[in-house]
């Protein structure tokens, strides 16, 4: 449940030309340096998981022992070459991740990246809900918390980001599952669609797995609003932890950019502070605040694994969840690189953006 | 930061006197909310300490002389709380629960900061390619959902079961493994910076090792964060803890009592309308963390009431080095979020 809110990753560390350094080199050299630093990154993650998963043994003991006789285990452990050096099959599985192959899961014997795309669609789409509700609560009431900076409203607001941050995202689940499904029979309790939903958009020719989107295709009214009521809890509790942190970043950051010359001036010009917070020290708050929303992408896929879990939501996190209890390794092994993947490459394709708009970085 | 600094100086009493020194110097909205934190995390002490003499049963009991108890009762006076579907006491396991959590923090905290500390002296005070490593592997675990992280760590360490210390060993090692980057972070920051004190010159000119160096005129310096820190990610801790709990890979309830574990049954619960196993421990986590933050929060903000100061690091400019103190305090204080 890190929660940072820093500049680009390898920044403080000389690895990288800092962007006021880059200036000479130009963008198209910082991107490149950036995206080949992506590479360690996963190298290493990739690495760290491989060896630890093995530590505890081979993935099929784990999944099946004491379920097949000797013999059958030491055949199976063979024919999927476990049997051989570490090294060897360390060597071969990072061949094989860097072809975009992940093996087959253990217990139901499905290409792991199959896998992977059918639940990260659901994954997907509730990290998009969630950050929908993060930025929309989250940047306004920032604003307002740093324009009423230390008075009354101010203390409210940032009561609420710490409570937001220290509602553990299961136990907000559960108390908005109390409040609003068994105690007012508003939403229903969990799940992402009701079975006759599910059964309408299953007939759709080339369903996207993104259920509002399907349910929109379908046609029928009934149906996405189903989809609808069944994603407003999840969304909101996942968003409200990420909100929090929102909130709070707003804040500091146009507290500091309220503190800048420029604004200073403007202030003993008269311009109101109203109109200093909304139109002088918002849009250059906003640049670090998408350079740390990659950042945030950790927490929010972090806490989607307990929101599933919490609303029986089946995407990657419920998925990892239920290989975790099977012991099925080379799924958990699969579902971990590939958070590692895209953790990494969304802090990437931020850094790009926070380039792109920062006009000291494209000079 | 200034006057804090100075007191700190002159009266050098270890440990305490930093939130003391803090309670001083602050006024109005600051102290409430370092005074309310203070009372919550004393309260949740003070019941972890007591918690045997306090719980009216044990946190595995399951019947006591007028026989077992029963199964989701809602609060009674015989079980002021409740119990749960397994026949648990839910006001005892919940004052247990304090137990658990205060004493994976301590754990958990004191080997991060241990092994995070020892890595960043040196890695920052050596440099180079042992530097570079060490900085690229902090960062790959950095950047990688920490929740995961302890998952992958909790089985390969407990193979998923365990008694009350062997969960709590490894529940801390899962913990600890998400914090050493970060205390690496700081201390190799502060590291950087300090050892182009002219006083770190004059010590090496004098002839002191590296390693008197190091631990004599180094880490006394870069370690001022660290109670601010500390109290962040006791926070941060229990709810790792929990977190690993509610999934299922935390202590055995059988073992120790452990807020996350009695959510992740009180999850079933909530669809049939039982909340009384759901909020209390709930509501546990949230005053527990509530009340470290809001101690974290403090201290941060009272260390430097000029945010403006601190921002303009946020914004990316100067170099690494110059604004290692303020980016020690930016990365510490933005963890309060």
């Amino acid at each position: 449940m890190t929660t940072l809110t820093e500049a680009p990753l390898n920044d403080a560390d000389g690895l990288l030309p800092s962007k006021k350094k880059s200036s000479g080199g130009g963008l198209g050299t910082y991107i490149l340096i950036r995206f080949f630093l992506i590479i360690p990154t996963i190298f290493i993650l990739v690495t760290l998981v491989f060896f630890l998963m093995r530590v505890i043994g081979d993935p099929i003991t784990a999944a099946q022992g004491g379920r097949l006789p000797p013999e059958a285990l030491a055949q199976r452990i063979h024919d999927a070459g476990y049997d051989r050096p570490i090294l060897v099959q360390y060597l071969e599985y990072v061949g094989q991740v860097a072809t975009g192959n992940f093996g087959t899961t253990i217990t139901d014997r499905r290409p792991v990246v199959e896998m992977i795309i059918t639940f990260g669609t659901a994954t997907l789409e509730l990290a998009i809900n969630a950050l929908i509700v993060a930025l929309v609560v989250g940047i306004p009431l920032g604003l307002i918390s740093a324009y009423k900076r230390d008075k009354a409203p101010d203390a409210v607001l940032r009561f609420f980001a710490i409570l937001c941050y220290a509602t553990p995202v299961f136990f907000a689940g559960l108390l908005m599952k109390l409040a609003f499904s068994v105690w007012l029979g508003w939403l229903p309790v969990a799940g992402r669609a009701s079975t006759r939903t599910e059964l309408a958009m299953g007939s759709l020719a080339a369903p996207t797995g993104i259920y509002w989107l399907d349910a929109l295709r379908s046609g029928n009214m009934a149906a996405f609003g189903d989809v609808a009521a069944h994603s407003v809890l999840p969304a909101l509790t996942l968003g409200l932890l990420t909100a929090g942190v929102f909130l709070r970043l707003v804040r500091t950051n146009v507290i500091g950019t309220l503190g800048k010359d420029y604004v200073e001036a403007g202030r003993s010009r008269g311009v109101s502070n109203y109109r200093l917070v909304t139109k002088h020290a918002y849009k250059p708050a906003l640049i670090p605040i998408i350079t740390v929303m990659g950042l945030q992408i950790a927490l929010l896929l972090g806490g989607a694994v307990l929101t599933e879990s919490t609303f029986e939501w089946k995407g990657l996190g419920y998925q990892l969840v239920q290989y975790l209890n099977a012991r099925d390794f080379v799924a958990v092994q699969g579902i971990v690189v590939m958070l590692a993947v895209i953790v990494a490459v969304t802090n990437f394709i931020v850094d790009v953006v926070a380039a792109l708009i920062d006009p000291r970085v494209r000079y | 930061m200034n006057a804090t600094k100075v007191s700190g100086r002159k009266q050098p009493l270890v440990y305490r006197l930093p939130v003391i020194s803090h309670f001083r110097s602050s006024v109005g909205l600051q102290r409430g909310m370092l005074v309310t934190g203070m009372v919550l995390a004393a309260v949740f002490l003070l019941v972890a300490v007591f918690a045997p003499w306090i719980a009216p049963y044990g946190f595995a009991q399951l019947s006591d002389a007028a026989g077992p108890f029963p199964t989701q009762q809602p609060p009674s006076p015989a079980h002021i709380w409740g119990t749960t579907v397994g026949g648990y006491d839910v006001y005892s396991r919940v004052l247990w629960g304090a137990q658990t959590a205060a004493v994976v923090i301590i754990v958990a905290v004191a080997m991060s900061i241990f092994l995070g500390v020892a890595l960043g002296l040196v890695s920052g005070y050596f440099g180079g390619w042992l530097d570079r490593v060490f900085v690229v592997v902090a960062d790959a675990i950095y950047a990688f959902p920490s929740l995961l992280l302890a998952i992958v760590m909790s089985i390969v360490i407990s193979h998923g079961q365990s008694s009350f210390w062997g969960g709590i060993v490894a529940c801390s090692i899962s913990i600890s493994v998400v914090f050493v980057p970060q205390y690496f972070r700081v201390i190799r920051a502060e590291t950087i910076r300090l050892k182009a004190e002219p006083y770190v010159e004059s010590a090496k000119v004098v002839g002191a090792s590296s390693i008197r160096i190091m631990g004599r005129h180094i880490f006394k310096n870069a370690t001022r964060t660290l109670p601010l820190i500390f109290t962040l990610n006791a926070s941060e801790a229990i709810l790792t803890l929990a977190g690993l709990g509610f999934l299922g890979f935390g202590i055995e309830p059988t073992s120790a009592a452990e807020w996350g574990y009695d959510l992740n049954k009180a999850i079933a619960d909530a669809s049939s309308g039982i909340w009384w196993t759901g909020v209390y421990p709930g509501t546990a986590i949230v005053l527990t963390v509530l009340g470290l933050t809001l101690v974290g929060e403090s201290i941060n903000d009272l260390n430097d009431p000029r945010l403006r100061g601190r921002k303009k690091a946020v914004a990316g400019k100067g170099g690494p080095d110059s604004t290692a103190g303020a980016q020690a305090a930016l990365e510490a204080e933005s963890r309060v979020l």
